[in-house]
């Protein structure tokens, strides 16, 4: 599966390592892991509750890498997703794509986690000290992803 | 002729996050209005119901709408049977 979208936790070697498949051909591996902060626009954070839209969040994962795997030569790419609530220090999302060369993985790894972060239906819920408030979408994820058009 | 499924005018519309909380909603069946044949059309529609409905799916505020669980816009048709969501701006990963 190309994306998955779970509560557990997932160990990026063992990802890595299935991802790669003893494939030869693989001279790149490009990764990012997103991991929750104990604090956000200054305020300190106790936990984090990601939503979701089940069905469209597997759906907009899976286009957004079947855009990736067209728009460069890369031989192959993951996402995971955590939902659920989730607490300061652990990992939420994970890209890993390989390729022959690093050019292509790296930019594809970023154009993941742009799009991803723009277009796949999650949305955040922190608690903080002063009680829970949805985070808001910053316009510089927006300009992030403008920039793979 | 039997109806079939998709002769229907209903619609199943799904709320999320921020939007669910301050309508009092996560989903509803509803039928579609006469004249009700784009996604805008049906904003309008849901507007009318005053209060939050007014203000949260106003023009001006962020809300994003998904129908088949594919991005959409007040453009979108739509004439019955589909799945249409509403959402705040995206902020996963």
């Amino acid at each position: 599966m190309p994306v998955r979208v779970q509560t557990e936790d997932f160990d990026v070697g063992a990802e890595i390592a299935r991802l790669r498949e003893a494939n030869p051909k693989v001279g790149a591996v490009a990764s990012f892991v997103g991991i929750v902060r104990d604090v956000n626009d200054g305020d300190a954070v106790a936990t984090l509750t990601l939503e979701h839209y089940p069905g469209m969040t597997e759906k907009s994962l899976e286009d957004i890498v079947a855009q990736a795997k067209q728009r460069w030569d890369i031989y192959d790419a993951l996402v995971v997703h955590r939902v659920g609530t989730l607490q300061p220090l652990d990992q939420i999302v994970l890209v890993v794509v390989t390729s022959a060369h690093r050019g292509e993985s790296f930019a594809a790894c970023e154009f993941l986690m742009d799009y991803l972060k723009t277009r796949a239906p999650f949305w955040k819920k922190e608690v903080t000290p002063q009680g829970s408030r949805w985070v808001e979408a910053r316009a510089s994820d927006d300009t992030a992803a403008d920039r793979w058009s | 002729m039997k109806p079939t499924e998709t002769e229907t005018t209903t619609v199943r519309i799904l709320y999320f996050a921020r939007l669910r909380e301050t309508l009092g909603k996560s989903d509803e069946e509803l039928v579609l209005p006469d004249g009700v044949a784009t996604i805008g059309a049906l904003a309008d529609f849901l507007r009318q119901r005053g209060g939050a409905w007014a203000s949260e799916l106003g023009t001006g505020k962020a809300v994003r709408v998904a129908v088949n669980q594919d991005m959409a816009s007040p453009d979108t048709v739509i004439k019955g049977g589909e799945e249409i969501a509403f959402f705040p701006p995206v902020t996963g990963g």
